[in-house]
């Protein structure tokens, strides 16, 4: 890494996601100042932090998927589930956490694994496999619950609302969770396996490596994140909700957000940092248009664009690069 | 044909269940009835098949039949004598939202996932800041017809499937159809025998659109106007192609087993209305199914299908 010029190293879709970071907040300084206000203020620090640190997790997971080459479509149902769970086993009582976030942690890698066998063993595309798996958990939702449920105690709570200075505890468990999936990724044997499988799988099984294994984890880890995910969500809603996974759109956004930060949708290339400099990025544009008053579905359009016209420009250097 | 035979075979034992619970499904007011409400997903299916044939998806098309029917809705207002200039409209934006996925995915190199999610985002954001956030206005009589009414006792939305069934057979045996397979199994072989990639793919997002827009004409009349109409609808398409037999990836499968995966999708949500699994669990018995009927086709036929994930463990 410390041989490339720095001109190669911008080539790199990370840094271009937290160029245009800094280049967002600093549009966003004056077009706030503009309108009169002040952006980055305490207040907004902290709304971009807790904004993202939901969304961020599943994004990390979500990452691991796609670098394996697989997607994951069920998280947003899976954080609706655990939301539930969670809440319902505590049901008030500060004795009750630990069991509570067992058997969250249980049931999602339950779920991952599911997804992760379904598609190595039954061959069923990742699309197919985990938007069923997603259907499954939906059914169940639907059928047990109307509404919010259980109730998650007050120490609990802590996780979704305290901070320490302008650092939320929600956001500390994300960069936790980013850290051990980075550490992963890129000191760890399973972190080049992964990358190897994303990147070409019978490569990847002619050199010795169990294929299906590797994406049955990344799956199993991708639910897990989902599931702390689900824990941070109930906490903040002090209970559990049938929707919460949905109404936040975590699968395709999260979805979306691992594509901004540069991570190839076809596996193989890219990497944590730029995940979460992408969700930083959807986080940042949120925040300017809170602050600016804009209708929330012009919010929808420019996300939409913005998206896009990233996946593009790194379509181009990548061009630009191999040629 | 051949190829459609096992999703036919399945198609007919769910219709003689559906038939056996209720014999009225015999006779041809009950079956035409069950077409006209399959109508819609059966057109959209089309219209994604060409899009997954050629190794691309689309997730836009839910949410441009939402966008489609709130537009109607609000030129319309009511007004009889705007119902052909916005019929017409609707087509132009179907066919102008898929030039532009298509174009954004061939020539900007984004893969069509991300390009039409983020279409998916943009048409639900534009057409609700246009709207003001709930749908306004209301349909003509003489555009409901289109999902309602029929020609005497057919109804006008299985005439329509006849006809949009009948020109995407055809489309998929002219040359069209076989450089769009070609172009979806090996997009660098197809370009070096001269296939022009990027125009059939473009071609194929934009019948998509069209799909689109029809099924947003006959879903506004059958089911109203309301900022749901098209909620899922993209997911269900994909998942009726695919059922179908039509592989994720591109290069295979008939247009014929995608409808018959969306007629077979319908039969087995009024199959379980019937046996009174209703609403909740529906979902839950869907979703084994779909992973069920895949994986069943992956597995007995092995040999067909290039190596996808995990063959490789399951070989060593």
């Amino acid at each position: 890494m410390n041989g490339i010029p720095v001109a190669a190293r911008l080539r790199e879709p990370t840094q271009v996601v937290f160029l245009a970071l800094l280049g967002l907040i600093a549009l966003g300084w004056v077009l706030v100042a503009l309108d009169g206000g002040q952006f980055l203020t305490m207040e907004s620090v902290v709304g971009i932090q807790q904004r993202s640190a939901a969304l961020g997790i599943v994004a990390v997971g979500q990452t691991l998927a796609i670098l394996a080459g697989s997607l994951d479509l069920s998280v947003a149902y899976l954080i609706s589930l655990t939301s539930l769970v969670a809440a319902e086993i505590m049901a008030g009582q500060d004795g009750n956490i630990v069991p509570a976030v067992a058997a969250v942690l249980a049931l999602s890698a339950l779920v991952g694994l599911v997804n992760g066998l379904v598609i190595t063993r039954l061959r069923v595309h990742a699309f197919i496999a985990t938007l069923g798996v997603a259907l499954i958990i939906r059914g169940i939702l639907d059928h047990l619950y109307d509404g919010p449920a259980g109730k998650v105690p007050e120490s609990f709570q802590v996780l979704g609302y305290s901070r320490i200075g302008p650092v939320p505890v929600s956001a500390l468990l994300w960069a936790g969770v980013a850290v051990v999936a980075w550490f992963l990724l890129s000191r760890t044997r399973l972190g080049y396996r992964i990358y190897a499988v994303g990147g070409n799988e019978e490569v990847a099984r002619l050199s010795g490596i169990r294929t299906g294994r590797i994406v049955v984890l990344t799956h199993v880890l991708c639910s897990v994140c989902a599931g702390v995910a689900g824990l941070l969500l109930a906490s903040r809603l002090g209970a559990g909700a049938p929707t919460v996974g949905t109404d936040g759109g975590y699968d395709l956004e999260s979805i979306a957000a691992v594509v901004l930060g540069g991570t190839a949708l076809a596996g193989g290339k890219g990497g944590v940092a730029g995940t979460v400099g992408g969700v930083l990025l959807l986080a940042v544009l949120d925040t300017i248009f809170n602050q600016l008053e804009v209708n929330s579905f012009v919010k929808d359009v420019v996300r939409g664009v913005v998206i896009v016209i990233a996946v593009a420009v790194y379509a181009r250097r990548t061009k630009g690069r191999s040629a | 044909m051949k190829r459609a035979l096992p999703i036919l075979a399945v198609l007919v034992v769910l219709l003689a269940a559906i038939a056996f619970v209720n014999p009225f499904f015999l006779e041809p007011a009950g079956f035409l009835a069950f077409a006209k409400r399959a109508a819609p997903l059966v057109i959209l299916a089309a219209g994604q098949y060409f899009v997954i044939v050629s190794g691309e998806f689309d997730l836009s098309v839910g949410s441009l039949v939402t966008a489609e029917v709130v537009i109607a809705a609000r030129l319309i207002d009511g007004e009889e004598p705007a119902t052909w200039p916005v019929i017409a409209l609707l087509i132009v934006i179907g066919l102008l939202v898929g030039l532009v996925n298509g174009v954004v995915t061939t020539k900007l190199r984004v893969p069509s996932f991300i390009v039409t999610l983020g279409m998916l985002l943009v048409l639900s954001g534009a057409v609700f800041l246009w709207s003001g956030g709930a749908p306004r206005g209301a349909l003509s009589e003489g555009f409901r017809a289109f999902g309602r009414g029929g020609l005497g006792p057919v109804p006008w939305s299985v005439l329509i499937l006849l006809a949009v069934g009948a020109a995407a057979i055809w489309l998929m045996r002219a040359d069209f159809g076989k450089t769009l397979m070609v172009a979806g199994d090996n997009e660098r072989a197809a370009a070096l025998s001269g296939v022009r990639v990027h125009r059939v793919k473009i071609f194929a997002f934009m019948l998509s659109g069209l799909a689109a827009a029809v099924t947003a004409i006959l879903l506004g009349g059958f089911a109203g106007v309301s900022a749901q109409v098209g909620q899922g609808l993209e997911f269900s398409a994909i998942t009726a192609v695919v059922l179908g037999g039509v592989v994720l990836g591109g290069g295979r499968g008939s247009v014929l087993a995608a409808m018959a995966g969306a007629f077979t999708l319908e039969a087995l949500f009024t199959l379980l209305n019937l046996y009174g699994i209703s609403g909740a669990l529906e979902f839950t018995v869907q979703g084994v199914i779909i992973i069920v009927a895949v994986a069943a086709g992956a597995v007995r036929l092995p040999w067909k299908f290039t190596p996808r994930k995990g063959d490789a463990h399951a070989a060593s």
